[in-house]
């Protein structure tokens, strides 16, 4: 079906019924429940779930088919971003031209940083990514003011021209990003018998877009061009005495992915109209990094599972404060329940970085294929169970990871 | 007129003449050994021939073609494939992988960005990567990563991966350097079955004099830079020059 395999059609399916029924999944707790804290059905969190996911199967592509550690992709989302406020600021609030442009300009961008980065490879690449990273910061944040207002970003102002659209609404306010008219804020809350799912138009636009990204994805990872970039990442010399030129690919899909990067800042920028500096810092750089690490490289879904897995921490575990923990621990007697949230204050909200650094280590230990082969080891031992799948069971070990 | 015609060649790496005046010329479809001692400077003329290295004066010319100054990749494009001294292979790929990318190389040249198409719907070209696996015998290997494989194997995959592309001249580097005797009588038998079953041009680097005397038809003995005599395997047996080269003066 549409082109794909058997197998990346069922993954491509998941994907697609993880996306469009997010509001659900991601609501699992009544809202009067204690557990509804653990809830991320928010149209703003579920927004960056896809956003950082469609970043993260962008990076997937080089890092995980060719083995080139980028550091500085956040360059290209903060690049996307400032391409999408401009074009709201100067054509029309409608994100359709502020995406196309956000994905130009990153494209652009990446054919020459890429071009100068792909002429050194292992660290030197990483460095040279890094540098050019750390630069765009930097000329963000201070050199480029004109551009990019500097420290207080890039925001849409009352006097904008947008030729295309109106500087303001009728009452007088800054007019909303939309789609041919449906704002991309509106959303709607339907309370079923205790729950309440939020719709809301921004995320089923970056589901829609991440799906499409993802398609592509898969279809770019069973291609010639994919199969050779896996050949990059395995041997050069052979690669390089077969015939084959590895420059053209590798800066194709550094390209490709800074593309994605830009796609995803712009539809960054479409929720929410702003663009900072912060956006570009190597902080940023490293997130999506870990992501896909966590999630697990060079496999197809692990980049979103690794995105989603991340901010959900970022958002959900940093809430998590001492009176909550009091709230939890409320039956222990007195003193052995200061005793144990002191333990594990450190590790909840503003410590949430030192459980996901801890969690990233015992992926990185123990499952060196991320999150992606833990579910695979899982559904080995659950089918080990079953006598008869046995042989099926060894012979996906020797398949390659998907 | 050989289809690879070395002519002159001077090679230095600071003050050591690796390669001086050194002449070669290769025949089509015939086996071209050529050996020597240690340092002899086989592996320097081997680079000097697919663009690793460039000659300090001379030339070497493919079918007509001068390949100085061009890219490896370049080379094989004009029909010049190289079988490395350990086998080189895509490890992370699988065997039936490994057999599509110089078919694809072949066909679409040094770079295509065929995005779009998936490797399945490569009908033609799997075919013929499967009637090379057979002529290898190692089409039931096709699925396993090519890692997991013995050294043996690794080695036959390299050559059916450089024969796919039916190139004009094969390259071998010492092909059973590090071999055990076994694995070495296994690659001679390899060679000779490809020999006698296609049209093939091969040049040989060799050390082991039992490979070079079963394959060559042709020898040219390198020593201390310069070929000191190219005559046949009968002839090379019992020279009197080949002998000193490799046994020293004395001898």
């Amino acid at each position: 079906m549409f082109g794909l395999g058997k197998k990346d059609t069922t993954v491509f399916v998941v994907v697609i019924i993880l996306a469009l029924c997010a509001p659900f999944i991601l609501n699992p707790f009544p809202t009067g429940s204690s557990l509804a804290q653990f809830n991320a059905g928010y149209p703003d969190l579920m927004q960056r779930f896809v956003i950082f996911g469609i970043f993260a199967i962008g990076f997937n592509l080089l890092f995980g088919l060719t083995g080139y550690l980028s550091f500085g992709h956040a360059a290209f989302l903060g690049m996307g971003s400032y391409a999408a406020v401009w074009m709201f600021k100067l054509l029309s609030m409608n994100v359709i031209p502020a995406i196309l442009l956000s994905m130009v300009v990153a494209g652009l961008f990446a054919v020459v940083i890429g071009y100068v980065s792909l002429r050194r490879s292992g660290i030197y690449f990483s460095i040279l990514t890094l540098a050019f990273a750390q630069m765009s910061y930097n000329l963000a944040y201070s050199v480029l003011t004109p551009i990019t207002n500097g420290e207080t970003g890039l925001q849409i102002t009352l006097d904008d021209p947008r030729i295309l659209g109106s500087s303001a609404t009728a009452d007088g306010s800054i007019p909303v990003t939309n789609l041919f008219g449906l704002e991309m804020r509106h959303f709607t809350t339907v309370d079923v018998a205790g729950w309440s799912f939020n719709f809301s138009v921004g995320y089923y636009l970056c589901a829609v877009i991440m799906i499409l990204a993802f398609y592509v994805a898969v279809r770019i990872f069973r291609s010639p061009f994919g199969m050779m970039l896996r050949a990059i990442k395995s041997n050069q010399q052979r690669l390089y005495y077969t015939g084959l030129n590895a420059r053209p690919y590798t800066l194709a899909v550094f390209v490709i992915s800074g593309m994605y990067a830009g796609l995803a800042g712009g539809l960054m920028a479409s929720m929410d109209p702003l663009a900072g500096p912060e956006r570009m810092q190597w902080t940023a750089s490293g997130e999506v990094v870990l992501m896909t690490i966590l999630g697990g490289a060079g496999t197809l879904i692990g980049p979103v599972l690794g995105a989603g897995f991340i901010k959900y921490f970022e958002n959900i575990f940093s809430k998590i404060n001492d009176s909550v923990l009091h709230g939890w621990f409320a039956f222990l007697p007195d003193g052995l329940e200061n005793f144990v949230i002191a333990i594990l204050h450190p590790f909840v909200g503003k410590g949430w970085h030192l459980t996901l650094g801890l969690m990233f280590m015992l992926v990185v230990i123990f499952l060196p294929g991320g999150l992606v082969e833990g579910g695979q080891r899982i559904s080995r031992a659950l089918r080990r169970d079953k006598p008869e799948d046995n042989g099926a069971a060894s012979k996906a070990s020797h398949e390659p990871a998907e | 007129m050989g289809i690879l015609e070395v002519k002159d060649v001077n090679k230095r790496f600071g003050g050591l003449k690796a390669l001086s005046e050194v002449n070669l010329s290769v025949t089509e479809n015939t086996v071209h050994a050529i050996i020597g001692p240690n340092g002899a400077g086989k592996s320097t003329l081997l680079n000097c021939l697919v663009g690793k290295l460039i000659p300090d004066t001379g030339s070497v010319m493919f079918d007509g073609q001068s390949v100085l100054g061009r890219k490896p990749f370049e080379i094989n494009q004009m029909g010049i494939s190289r079988v490395f001294q350990t086998p080189e292979i895509f490890g992370d790929l699988t065997v039936m992988e490994n057999m599509m990318i110089p078919l694809f190389a072949r066909r679409d040249g040094a770079y295509r960005l065929h995005a779009f198409r998936s490797v399945e719907s490569e009908a033609e070209l799997r075919s013929r990567a499967e009637a090379m696996l057979e002529d290898v015998k190692m089409l039931d290997k096709r699925n396993m990563h090519s890692a997991s494989m013995s050294r043996g194997d690794k080695r036959r995959l390299e050559m059916a991966m450089c024969l796919v592309q039916e190139p004009r001249l094969l390259l071998l580097d010492e092909p059973t350097a590090g071999m055990a005797r076994a694995d070495t009588n296994n690659t001679i038998d390899l060679l000779k079955e490809i020999k006698e079953k296609r049209d093939i041009t091969m040049a040989i680097i060799e050390h082991d004099m039992h490979v070079v005397f079963s394959l060559a038809d042709r020898i040219t003995v390198l020593a201390q830079g310069t070929p000191l005599v190219e005559d046949s395997p009968e002839n090379i047996k019992g020279h009197p020059k080949v002998r000193e080269a490799y046994l020293g003066e004395a001898a």
